[in-house]
């Protein structure tokens, strides 16, 4: 079981015509935690779109060595969890119980085990009891973590998140942070949030105007002021 | 900020509110038909059905007069079948004068039966949304063959009102911030205002309309398939079949007896 990230030669434009992504190229081993970071626009959302299928480019997408095509997108959104910037885009049913239960209820498992998902997701996340909450009241970082659990309860083999920590308060980042730390699986995040880089991620993948401009070590990359500013970017 | 205006659940630990949903469902709406096919005038039957729904306010403990209170907002609803007294043929009662309309026996009775058949049945709704959580609500209506779709879209409904509620707020207060207003200039035309409340209105449209496709999105990564599917939330217990049964017989008897009569 290889929970890879493989991306190659990937373009894609916009139907309004605007180029987003320029040939990018990466490739993600098992295990690992990248960050992607670039400037607004560099093309960060709509790279990690590709890799569940819901937008589709010309290149190659595989996750778990598996191509991204019409016909393995069941398998593929199985695989591969997506954790988008804004919560209340993830967080669509009236409860949390619903919401949680919703990938598992897709993926056609028996309400025994369902019911064992959603427990679990929410213990992982640490919010134990919340399921029969409703969306609309909780904070913004029990949105955030009510959406990890929302693709963690899918079982996924790659954790992908847009922005995990944008609009949160110090503790609800804190709180964040340390279960990005514990989960075990490989990940990919983007994210402007330049300390939580340095301090969860130990590979850099920068990627600028729909283009991977460096991709290396974290520490290698925020010695280097030039090239941060160049694209953006500043050093915590 | 948070908007709760839809939010009409009131919690109580009462038999009503431990019922299954759709035994509320149900019971709701077998009373509100047949307080519709009630015939007019029948005033004893109106009568025990008054007694039915006052009992039923007292067991689930939110005061008796709650569900009538809340029944009120019915009142302009009434004002469809104004016309009725004047309308119905049959002995006059009253003629109003100046404008030569005649209030006639008939028509009264058959105004006051429309008056306490939509009372009865607003209250009915009033209590079974009191003592049944939303999403319980909606779950039970799919079950009972509502069609799915719907139940589905209200459910978002329901969900994305407040967020857009709370976009609304924001970007009125926005156009507030900027609404300055300098002594002796004259005040911006009425048709500049109109057409600025409607490109807002349009705009939040098309924040919605954006919001949908990325909620789409977030379901399509979910697993999501284009079928609605839901679980199994509650399983129906002897005081679930007890209370329907209940329901059903004293709702039905009156009303048979009515019907003969």
């Amino acid at each position: 079981m290889h929970h890879t990230i493989e991306v190659n030669d990937l373009h894609f434009s916009y139907p309004d015509g605007h180029i987003a992504l320029r040939g990018v190229n990466l490739y993600v081993s098992p295990g690992e935690k990248v960050a992607l970071v670039g400037p607004n626009g560099a093309g960060k959302s709509t790279l990690l779109l590709h890799l569940n299928g819901i937008l589709r480019g010309r290149g190659e997408v595989l996750v778990c060595g598996v191509s991204v095509k019409d016909d393995t997108l069941g398998k593929v959104r199985v695989s591969v969890g997506l954790v988008f910037e804004d919560p209340d885009d993830q967080l669509f049913s009236p409860t949390v119980f619903e919401d949680i239960a919703f990938g598992p209820i897709y993926m056609g498992l028996l309400e025994v085990e369902i019911r064992d998902r959603v427990a679990q997701a929410l213990e992982a996340v640490g919010l134990e009891n919340f399921e029969d909450r409703v969306s609309h009241h909780l904070s913004n970082g029990e949105k955030k973590r009510v959406a990890i659990a929302t693709v963690l309860a899918m079982v996924p083999e790659i954790l992908i998140l847009d922005e995990p920590t944008a609009g949160l308060d110090p503790r609800s980042r804190r709180g964040l942070i340390n279960l990005l730390h514990d989960l075990p699986q490989t990940m990919l995040v983007s994210t402007h949030d330049m300390r939580m880089v340095s301090e969860l991620f130990q590979r850099t993948i920068v990627i600028d105007q729909g283009e991977v401009v460096s991709d290396g070590l974290t520490q290698k990359l925020l010695s280097d002021d030039t090239f941060l500013e160049e694209h953006g970017l500043e050093a915590p | 900020m948070h908007f709760d205006i839809a939010d009409q659940y009131r919690h109580r630990l009462s038999v009503v509110h431990l019922l299954d949903p759709r035994v509320k469902v149900v019971a709701t709406f077998s009373f509100i038909l047949t307080v519709s096919l009630t015939p007019t005038g029948v005033w004893w039957a109106f009568g025990c059905f008054l007694v039915l729904i006052l009992a039923v306010a007292w067991l689930t403990r939110l005061g008796p007069m709650f569900a009538v209170r809340r029944s009120f907002v019915a009142l302009p609803f009434v004002l469809a079948a104004l016309a009725v007294p004047f309308t119905t043929p049959g002995s006059i009662l009253f003629r109003i004068p100046g404008l030569g309309w005649t209030i006639s026996e008939p028509g009264v009775i058959r105004f006051i039966s429309i008056l306490a058949r939509s009372w009865l049945a607003v209250q009915a709704a009033v209590l079974l949304t009191a003592t049944t959580r939303f999403p319980d609500l909606l779950w039970a209506l799919g079950v009972l063959r509502f069609p799915r779709l719907l139940v589905a879209t209200i459910g978002f409904m329901y969900r994305y009102l407040f967020v857009l509620a709370d976009e609304a707020l924001r970007m009125l207060r926005a156009r507030s911030a900027r609404s300055a207003h300098v002594p002796k200039s004259p005040r911006p035309p009425i048709g500049w205002q109109g057409r600025v409340a409607g490109m807002m209105v349009g705009s939040l449209f098309l924040r919605a309309l954006e919001r949908s496709e990325r909620v789409y999105a977030a379901m399509l990564s979910r697993g999501y398939d284009g079928h609605i599917r839901t679980l199994d939330r509650f399983r129906m217990m002897t005081l679930d079949w007890v209370a329907l049964a209940v329901v059903v017989m004293v709702l039905a008897t009156p009303l048979v007896v009515a019907l003969i009569q």
